[in-house]
């Protein structure tokens, strides 16, 4: 039983508030043969200016220091990918560095941005992600994911990423899904959901009407996964700018308060070892001593069930920023659905639902824009743009993509930004008859999650609006 | 083993080895192989880019953990051990092997633990694929488990390579001890009950 110190568990405080002052996105897809990565970033940025109505050059002028998150770089045999990308957004002399955290690197990106801003040592930083998975075939793409894993205990066996992944999905599956179809149908239904939204983002690569028979009839890759259960492959850039308070202000007069933690665990599941379960503010002490009852085989923690570091790095986050119940103080979320079934354990580690439950928080209709069983709006909708299942997976750049989302609900300008009949038209794309607002009306404060592999990197983004902002516990 | 694109008996002969002499490494071989680029082109008849062959061989060091690949072509389960007397979490041992201990640093013991797998081991999550990666050799579907030993608080990746897998199945250790290739695959597993005389080419019980 491996405990924490005091000292690992301090909660973070920073020197000065720090904001979100704009955000902006490539178009995502599978393959971009016409296009190099800088092309993608550059879009990304001119995005960003635009929406605070700046030239990308009056824009740069204020960046002090940049944050490039690039995961695999060995995919574009390309070392120094960052420096490559920094030269040709023309923003030297200024100090640069790359970021890598597996799947948790858009996340990861904005923690640096956000630590050197909340320092004062920039007054404002970029966060710039993108990556780039479409330069080699498939097989030999699977094989540079497995280089994430233990390149001598694990990436021998199979090469094959998803395998050291799916052995937790098929723990949770029988342990707290208790293999009911039941559990089977609501992992279809994340599926649909996230599909179903990305129909209404233009830089979405995998919108999808579907059904949950569609999902259930689905090829399996690695039962109980489906093939229409996981999230995409992507090539995309996405970026964010982080300022003190005076900048931001002279920036835009709406930026978002902006605070990012993060968290670990084994690189390799097999070295998880038993632990207590943290509890989060809405925990109580003694919460979860029957759960290896009520769900046999669910008494090891983590085990192969549960992401530690994603319940640290919310456990640090809701304490610095005082949110007492992540239901009740967000009103949207934006998660890390590599898998449906990773999704659910999502809900439990972030304190959405107790261990044991998160299936209920799609059931009851809370995840949903509007709630399909009232017609009302959901409680707390997830992944509107349609996720990594729907929108996107280009590694580096999804945390941020997730972030700069959330920005655009608190800003109220979500419709604007994804309905933009100009934009359908320069991405290529025919803009659907039903498209359909999903604003969430009278957004204040929303979340975001990054996430890498087994879990071994984890951050929590927390925005919320400047007059919305929760009494912190820092 | 799988139908793979191997390379032909007369190239892996030609393929870079190493030796290390006064702990200096001695490669000799050829190490990579070079193919010209190729133009990519659309329907048009456009330039888009080019192919970048690229072929190359990794040498790599096992440092510390040396010990446990060697003890598999050996038929040998081989754990390492916390015997720290301060450590908070002495008396711990890993599977995998782990050179120090995670909590004190302290250089690990060496453990047998080839009969505790050979007597008590079981299955605690598993996943089956048909999924591969460039490179592998494991024949399709992959039927990964997760090995459980008792006393150990960790679990072990591997595959099974005979009968199905099953969460809390009894399995057994098998090892490459003929013609072994010193990496984690030179482990697998079979149902604890599964025949001797049908395991794969080159393994046995130990």
């Amino acid at each position: 039983m491996i405990t924490f110190s005091d000292r690992q568990l301090k909660i973070p405080k920073m020197q000065q508030p720090v904001y979100l002052v704009t955000g902006g996105m490539s178009q995502f897809a599978r393959a971009f043969p016409n296009k190099r990565t800088e092309e993608l970033c550059i879009d990304a940025l001119t995005e960003a200016a635009e929406f605070i109505n700046m030239t990308p050059a009056q824009l740069k002028k204020y960046i002090h220091t940049c944050y490039y998150g690039h995961f695999a770089d060995h995919f574009g045999d390309q070392l120094l990918g960052e420096a490559v990308i920094h030269d040709r957004l023309g923003l030297d002399p200024l100090g640069n560095i790359g970021i890598k955290t597996g799947g948790a690197t858009g996340g990861s990106t904005l923690w640096e941005a956000y630590k050197t801003v909340a320092s004062g040592y920039s007054d404002c930083a970029l966060a710039m992600g993108w990556e780039r998975m479409d330069e080699v075939p498939t097989d030999e793409g699977n094989n540079l994911i497995s280089c994430a894993a233990d390149k001598d205990w694990e990436t021998p066996m199979g090469h094959i990423y998803t395998g050291y992944y799916a052995v937790m999905a098929q723990k949770y599956w029988q342990v707290f899904g208790k293999e009911e179809d039941s559990f089977r149908k609501t992992l279809a239904e994340i599926a649909v959901k996230n599909r179903g939204y990305a129909r209404m983002n233009p830089h979405a690569q995998g919108p999808k009407k579907i059904t949950v028979d569609d999902v259930l009839n689905s090829p399996v890759v690695a039962y109980p996964l489906l093939a229409l259960d996981c999230c995409l492959m992507s090539v995309g850039a996405a970026c964010g700018i982080l300022a003190d308070e005076k900048t931001a202000y002279e920036m835009t007069d709406n930026p978002l308060q902006i605070d990012v933690t993060a968290a670990s665990h084994t690189l390799r599941v097999a070295d998880r070892r038993n632990m207590e379960i943290p509890l989060l503010p809405n925990e109580r002490p003694g919460q979860y001593d029957d759960l290896g009852q009520r769900f046999p085989g669910g008494d090891r923690y983590p085990g192969f069930t549960g992401f530690l570091a994603a319940r640290m790095a919310v456990y640090y986050a809701y304490n610095m920023c005082g949110i007492k119940d992540p239901t009740d103080d967000l009103d949207l979320v934006e998660l890390h659905d590599a898998f449906t079934i990773s999704d659910i354990q999502t809900y439990e580690d972030i304190g959405i639902r107790p261990y044991g439950e998160g299936r209920t928080y799609v059931e009851s209709g809370d995840c949903y824009h509007t709630n399909p069983h009232t017609g009302e709006p959901g409680k707390l909708p997830s992944n509107i743009c349609g996720g990594l299942i729907g929108c996107m997976h280009a590694v580096g750049a999804t945390g941020i993509m997730q972030v700069v989302e959330v920005g655009q609900h608190i800003w109220n300008r979500w419709g604007e930004m994804h309905g933009d009949e100009a934009k359908w038209e320069r991405f290529g794309k025919q803009k659907p008859d039903d498209w359909t607002n999903l604003q969430v009306e009278g957004a204040k404060r929303g979340l975001a999650i990054s996430h890498a592999g087994v879990g071994s990197h984890v951050t929590c983004t927390i925005v919320q609006h400047p007059k919305h902002v929760l009494e912190r516990g820092d | 083993m799988g139908e793979y694109n191997f390379a032909s008996k007369e190239e892996d002969e030609k393929r870079g080895k190493v030796r290390v002499v006064n702990n200096r490494y001695k490669p000799s071989g050829i190490f990579h192989y070079i193919s010209a680029n190729t133009p990519i082109k659309n329907e048009e008849g456009k330039l888009m880019g080019v192919t970048n062959p690229r072929d190359m061989t990794y040498i790599h060091s096992y440092g510390g953990e040396g010990v446990f690949f060697e003890g598999l072509g050996k038929g040998k389960l081989l754990a390492s051990k916390c015997e720290n007397p301060d450590c908070e979490e002495t008396g711990s041992i890993f599977m995998p092997f782990r050179i120090h201990c995670p909590d004190c640093l302290r250089k690990n013991t060496v453990v047998d633990i080839t009969d505790r797998a050979k007597d008590n081991a079981t299955v605690h999550s598993f996943m089956i694929t048909e999924r591969t990666g460039a490179f592998n050799t494991l024949p399709t579907p992959i039927k990964f488990v997760n090995v459980e030993f008792e006393g150990v608080c960790t679990i072990l990746m591997g595959a099974l390579i005979r009968g199905e897998p099953a969460i809390g199945l009894k399995v057994r250790p098998i090892f490459k001890t003929n013609n072994p290739e010193y990496i984690i695959t030179d482990i697998l597993w079979v149902p604890a009950d599964w025949p001797e005389s049908d395991l794969p080419e080159d393994y046995t019980s130990g």
